[in-house]
Parts: C-alpha cells; sequence; structure tokens
C-alpha cells in the first residue's frame, strides 16, 4: 500500500497527491511515468510524475477528473492509500545544454513538463515556458513554472489571465521573430502537441512530445500503447514516452484514446443518461 | 483391463461457452482410485523420463490407488511445486503419459487427471505442505518475475534453506498463469492457492517491482545482497504482422485482451473497472494454445462468431489437441490455409473486417513443416469488428537492456546453458526468455535446474572464501 500524505486542490478537478513510494522516488528521472490501481477491482493508469523528494521519499501526482479511475482516485484523502503504483516507467527525458529550450505545457501537461523545465534550467539552459489552460481557474503550476524559467508566458482562450489564444501562438511569434530555438518540449493534450509540431515542423526545429496513450502494464507487454513513429510502431511505455513530434502519427493517437469512451458511457452510465459527463 | 482413461467430468459445451467458470471439473475419489488403478507400476517407469520436474509418477500414482490421497501430494510436492496447475495445463500427451506403457494397446494412465486430483485434495482440504526447511540460511537468492519458472525455482531454493526474494512486474504474482491463461482452464484463485503455499515456504514477493527499473541485477548483486540472481522474465513482448491497419482501434494483441481479461476481469466490467470490447464477430490470427485461448474467451465475451485464421493447415498446428477438440466444440470456426492480408477500418478509425488471402501447401521449410504459399488472386474479407493478434511472443528486453555483460541471442533470448548458467557470474536464467515462448513445464523444469546450479554456485563461492 502506498500512503496518501498530501492532497491538494490546484484547481477545479485538478488534484495533487504526495505519495509515499521511497523506492521510485530514489530512481525516477523528469520525463518518467507511474501506473497505479487503487483497489483490488481497479484497472491499471499511467501518471506522469511531475515531481520528487528523494529524502521525503514520496512522489508527486496531478492529475484530472475525467474518467471513473481518475474520479475514483480524487475522492481518496491525505491518510488514505493506494493499492498498486509501480514505476519509474519509461525512458528518462535525455538533458543536456542544447542552449534556448521552450517547454509547452497544456492543461494538465504542465505537471509533467515542469520537473523537465527545472532539469534543462539545472543544465545551464536558456528556458522559455508557455503555459495554457482553458481559463484562469484552470491554471496550474504557475509559480513553480515562473521558479524554474528565465521568462514564463500564461496564454489562456477566455483570455481570463495571460494571453488570450492558445500556446502556439506565442511559438510562432518567438519562430516569425527570428529567435534562434534549439528545442521544443510540448507535453498537453494530443491535438495541442499536433498543432505545436505543425508550427516547428517548416522550421525544422528539434521538437519533442510525451505521449499517454491507453496502456495497460506499462512493461512492454500488452502493445495497447502502440504508436506510429517514423511509419514504424513503438510502445509508448518502453520505447517512450517521448518521441520526435515531427515523426508522430497524432491522428492515429488520437483515434486509439477514443478506443473505450462510448464502450464506458454504455456500460457504467445506461447509454449516458446518468449526465455525469464521461 | 479397461483401456481407455476414465473420463474427467467437464462443462457442456453449450453451457460452457457463454461462462468463466471452469471447463473440466477433476475426476471424483472414486474415479481417481480406479483410474490410478490402471498404472502398471512399471519398474522401469518409463513415464518419468516424460516429466521435466521428475516426479515419481508411479508411486504417487499407486498412493492414490490405496486411497492415501495425502502421501501421493507428499510424493508430487517434493518434486513439483505448483501440481494444481500442472495437472490442469502441462501437455501431458508429449510429457509423462506420452512414454506410458499403457498407451501402446489403449490410452495411457491419466496422469495429469491424477496429479490434478490429488493438489485438488489437498487444496480442498486447506493441508499444509510438510516440508521442513532447515534453520540454517544457505544464502540469498533474488529471482525476477513470479512465473512457472521463478516460482519453482523459488520453491526449491527456499526447501533447500535460501531466502529468495521474488520481484514481479505487475501487481499479482504467477505470470502467465495470472495474466494469460483464462479462468476457464486455470482458476486464478488455484493459482493464488499454489503461491500461497510458496509463501508458506519463506518465499518473499515483491509486487510492482520492475527489474531494470526499480533496481537493476547488479544493484540486487553489489547492494542489495543477494548471492545470485535468477532470470525467469519470460515471452512477454507480443508480436504483430505489421500489416496495414494493425492499429486500428478493435485490434489487439493476444497479450493485452488476455491480460484484460484474465489479470484484470473485464469480463466483470463495470463492477472492475478495466473494460474490453469484442465485437459481435472477431477473428484471431495463429493457431497455438495462445490462440484458442483468445478465442474461447471472445466467445464467452458474448461474440457470436469466432474465426481461427491460420496460414497452415490442422496438421502442422501448434496448439495441444484438447485445446483445439474444446475450441472446435464451443463452435469455434476455422479458417486455415489463410493469412490475413490488412485489417480494414472505417471512417472512425475501428475495425470492419479483415482481408485475407488464401494459401496452399509447398515444399517443407526450415521448421520441417510445409511452407505455405499464397494463391494468387484469392483475396476475400471476412467481416469483424475484433481482431486478436496471437502470432507469438519475443523477450522483453528490459532486463537485458540494463544488465552489462549478460549475452543475449540475436533474438533476444538470453544465453544459457542446460543447467541455467549465463555469460554472468551469479546471474542465471531459465523458461521462456532462454527458449523463447514454450510450455509452463518446461520452464518449470528450468527454473528447477537452475535453483540446483544456483545451490552449487552459492556453497562453492562460500567454500571459496
Amino acid at each position: 500500500m502506498y500512503d496518501i500524505v498530501k492532497k491538494e486542490v490546484l484547481s477545479p478537478g485538478v488534484l495533487l497527491f504526495d505519495v509515499a513510494a521511497p523506492l521510485i522516488a530514489k530512481k525516477c528521472q523528469p520525463g518518467q511515468f507511474v501506473i497505479l490501481r487503487i483497489d483490488e477491482d481497479g484497472e491499471r493508469i499511467p501518471l506522469t510524475i511531475a515531481d520528487f523528494d528523494r529524502e521525503a521519499g514520496t512522489i508527486t501526482l496531478i492529475f484530472q477528473e475525467v474518467g471513473h479511475t481518475t474520479r475514483q482516485l480524487g475522492a481518496l484523502n491525505k491518510g488514505d492509500a493506494i493499492l498498486d503504483l509501480v514505476g519509474p516507467l519509461g525512458k528518462e527525458t535525455h538533458i543536456d545544454n542544447f542552449g534556448t529550450v521552450i517547454c509547452i505545457g497544456g492543461g494538465i501537461g504542465v505537471a509533467p513538463v515542469y520537473p523537465i523545465a527545472r532539469a534543462y534550467k539545472q543544465a545551464g539552459n536558456k528556458v522559455i515556458s508557455i503555459i495554457g489552460a482553458r481559463n484562469a481557474d484552470l491554471l496550474i503550476l504557475e509559480k513553480e513554472m515562473a521558479a524554474v524559467s528565465d521568462e514564463l508566458i500564461i496564454t489562456t482562450d477566455d483570455g481570463s489571465k495571460g494571453r488570450k489564444g492558445l500556446v502556439i501562438h506565442p511559438l510562432q511569434e518567438m519562430i516569425d521573430a527570428g529567435m534562434k530555438i534549439d528545442l521544443v518540449m510540448a507535453i498537453g493534450p494530443v491535438i495541442m502537441m499536433r498543432s505545436v509540431a505543425d508550427v516547428t515542423r517548416p522550421h525544422n526545429i528539434h521538437t519533442i512530445v510525451s505521449l499517454n496513450p491507453i496502456m495497460v502494464d506499462g512493461t512492454g507487454m500488452c502493445g495497447g500503447c502502440r504508436v506510429s513513429v517514423g511509419n514504424k510502431n513503438k510502445f509508448a511505455c518502453v520505447d517512450g514516452p517521448e518521441f520526435d513530434a515531427h515523426q508522430v502519427d497524432f491522428n492515429g493517437l488520437m483515434a486509439r484514446q477514443r478506443m473505450y469512451h462510448d464502450h464506458e458511457k454504455t456500460e457504467r452510465c445506461g447509454g449516458g443518461s446518468c449526465k455525469c459527463n464521461k | 483391463m479397461q483401456q481407455v482413461k476414465h473420463k474427467m467430468p467437464e462443462q457442456a459445451a453449450e453451457e460452457r461457452r457463454r461462462n468463466f467458470n471452469e471447463v473440466a471439473l477433476g475426476y471424483e475419489a472414486e474415479t481417481a482410485r480406479a483410474e490410478a488403478a490402471r498404472c502398471l507400476q512399471c519398474k522401469t517407469a518409463p513415464c518419468r523420463q516424460g516429466c521435466p520436474v521428475e516426479i515419481d509418477i508411479p508411486q504417487f500414482i499407486k498412493h492414490i490407488k490405496d486411497g492415501d490421497y495425502d502421501a501421493a501430494i507428499d510424493e508430487i510436492k517434493a518434486k513439483n511445486n505448483l501440481p494444481a496447475v500442472c495437472g490442469r495445463v502441462c501437455p501431458q500427451e508429449d510429457q509423462c503419459e506420452k512414454f506410458c506403457i499403457m498407451g501402446k494397446k489403449g490410452e495411457p494412465v491419466g496422469i495429469g487427471r491424477l496429479e490434478r486430483f490429488a493438489a485438488d485434495y489437498a487444496m480442498a482440504k486447506g493441508r499444509e505442505d510438510k516440508a521442513e526447511i532447515p534453520a540454517e540460511v544457505l544464502g540469498k537468492v533474488a529471482v525476477i518475475g513470479a512465473g512457472p519458472a521463478g516460482l519453482t525455482t523459488a520453491g526449491d531454493l527456499a526447501r533447500m534453506g535460501y531466502k529468495v526474494t521474488v520481484f514481479e512486474a505487475l501487481h499479482a504474482p504467477g505470470g502467465v498463469l495470472m495474466y494469460g491463461i483464462p479462468e476457464f482452464r486455470l482458476p486464478k484463485t488455484i493459482v493464488q492457492q499454489e503461491i500461497a503455499a510458496l509463501r508458506k515456504l519463506g518465499v518473499d514477493i515483491q509486487v510492482n517491482a520492475v527489474i531494470g527499473k526499480s533496481y537493476t541485477i547488479d544493484e540486487l548483486l553489489n547492494e542489495e545482497g543477494f548471492d545470485a540472481v535468477f532470470i525467469g522474465t519470460g515471452a512477454g513482448l507480443p508480436h504483430f504482422m505489421d500489416i496495414p491497419g494493425e492499429n486500428l482501434n478493435g485490434v489487439y494483441s493476444a497479450n493485452e485482451f488476455l491480460t484484460r481479461v484474465n489479470l484484470m476481469k473485464a469480463y466483470k466490467f463495470p463492477q472492475t473497472g478495466t473494460p474490453v470490447r469484442v465485437g459481435r464477430s472477431v477473428a484471431v490470427v495463429g493457431a497455438g494454445n495462445v490462440a484458442m485461448d483468445s478465442a474461447r474467451t471472445a466467445l464467452r465475451l458474448g461474440a457470436e462468431k469466432v474465426y481461427i485464421v491460420y496460414r497452415r493447415s490442422e496438421e502442422e498446428m501448434p496448439a495441444r489437441h484438447e485445446e483445439l477438440e474444446h475450441a472446435k466444440e464451443e463452435g469455434v470456426e476455422f479458417r486455415l490455409l489463410t493469412a490475413p492480408v490488412q485489417v480494414l477500418g472505417d471512417d472512425k478509425g475501428w475495425v470492419k473486417g479483415i482481408e485475407c488471402i488464401r494459401m496452399e501447401l509447398g515444399e517443407p521449410d526450415e521448421s520441417g513443416r510445409r511452407k505455405p504459399v499464397p494463391v494468387e488472386g484469392s483475396n476475400f474479407v471476412l467481416d469483424v469488428e475484433t481482431v486478436v493478434m496471437a502470432i507469438g511472443q519475443g523477450p522483453n528486453p528490459l532486463v537485458q537492456n540494463t544488465t552489462p555483460g549478460l549475452s543475449v541471442n540475436k533474438r533476444g533470448n538470453i544465453v544459457a546453458d542446460e543447467a541455467g548458467a549465463t555469460s554472468k557470474e551469479g546471474v542465471f536464467a531459465g523458461g521462456d526468455i532462454v527458449t523463447g515462448a514454450a510450455t509452463v513445464i518446461l520452464a518449470m523444469g528450468a527454473g528447477k535446474k537452475a535453483a540446483a546450479k544456483i545451490h552449487e554456485y552459492v556453497q562453492n563461492k562460500k567454500t571459496a572464501r
């Protein structure tokens, strides 16, 4: 059992947990993830590691209540425990001094970007971060991102905080202004990552995205997380989760993420009549 | 004397094809004794040469005949840590029973059925193992993977007096016995009871521990104080065909399909959290035991039509005869000499069919089986909504990639000798990770040999000190 030692509501429906997991905290690196199972009947879901404290032996998980399991997880409190937690899984982010790195986080995607941005900063890069959300209430980790970035740009869809618009708009402007960009790291909804890839592709700016497809085991055993990268199938759990954005088949990935969407609705909610908006 | 085996009662095909309860129901005591009486008690015991874990077969059968079931299970357990499992899933027709003298004129003694009877008897009675663990601890051994190979090594070493820790990546021990073989062939409570018995021997099982991530092998040997490591990580990496349409929604690897249903109990969704989708018709590609398991699982999930698509003919099918017969009885349809060309999708990215081509058998290939060659222009489409790829599994590279000095062959399997020794000192391996995908009992045999070798290695090292 893995104890929840801290619970914080970051924004409506977005929660932060610190979980006691000394072995994972000792080993994990930016870019890696865990798989958890809440109880005996639970499903296994992957979550990226938003932070870690090696001394305290805790890892930080930030998640949005979007489905059955994340809602069930959100109902737990400090002092409760999670039955199974396995990790660190996946390859760690390649950290080096590249020069100027743009770190982009959309919505809940800011959480995994944070430790990566911090590591880039520590490695001597100039880090410019762009974080975005639908509105000001949903924006997370603003202070933390500011602390590890040379410059922080905020965008919201409705303009309630920072610039009105999408995360790709400031990126496009930097490129148009002729800024020398050595690397772009983008994590967020698939559609956002696809847009970022579309913006940087014509300029040959090396761009990395972190994928979070449907997974069962997270160790390369099921192949459910397969995604076409450069026309070859890769398993996001062991070959990734980070890939060259210009090689990823985002449309295929989006289709696969919908695999259980309707099924869950029908089976769990009697065809959606319960209005739980699943 | 009766020339055929006593029949084991089983659920009728029409009933069982829609439920996940065990198909075969096991002998009653009276039938077991009658079957045991068919054993000739040959002095030479040819059956024993077919048993990879070296059970004294005539002896345990004699105990059953005499009605001393406790003695029977003690005899089996002296060699085999997982008898209730082996009695159900061993291909006895290729092992012990193949050598039975009774099989020359009629059917061999039902050794597997008798093993199962003894194991189930002991479990039902809640009988504890008669094992005397030496007081002195001989050493500390780490086992990677809680499947058939690893559990066997762990059990044998524990009986010898070693402190054994088994590291398992998934949340439950058992490996393929838990995620792969379906409930209707091997109930998961049986697997967990066998494992509970190993824990009683002092075996410590750490779940959620991915070696290569949580610890490396070098860390286990150099920092965690283990004298030796056994790698039994199995054949866990699913193969795909590399044909167009394989990433459509509705295409599963057999590993994913079976893991969802067996380990995660998706057949009870939404009572359990893991969903699985099965359409009205399903194509399972391949004809091994895993393919049969997938096809029969699909039926039980409610599919109306389930096809086995196989490029060779029935004669070349790798599945056990019994599995094949069970699948046929339950209504699985066989499309033999048929190979998939591509998976067809609808505009939303879902499977709507599988295009196949007919094959004919040509000259024998390197496996000795006649090579299937496509018949030009014979393409046709099977209308299916789900495709399960059951064309084999390779080795998961996680441990090998993080263990310098460990030799692997070109397929990625760990190179180990007959006794399980690898190229790296103190590191042993056995089962599917060495041989490629094979059977539960062969993995157990390898685990047993490795346990003996590990004992020898650790004691030599201690004497040399």
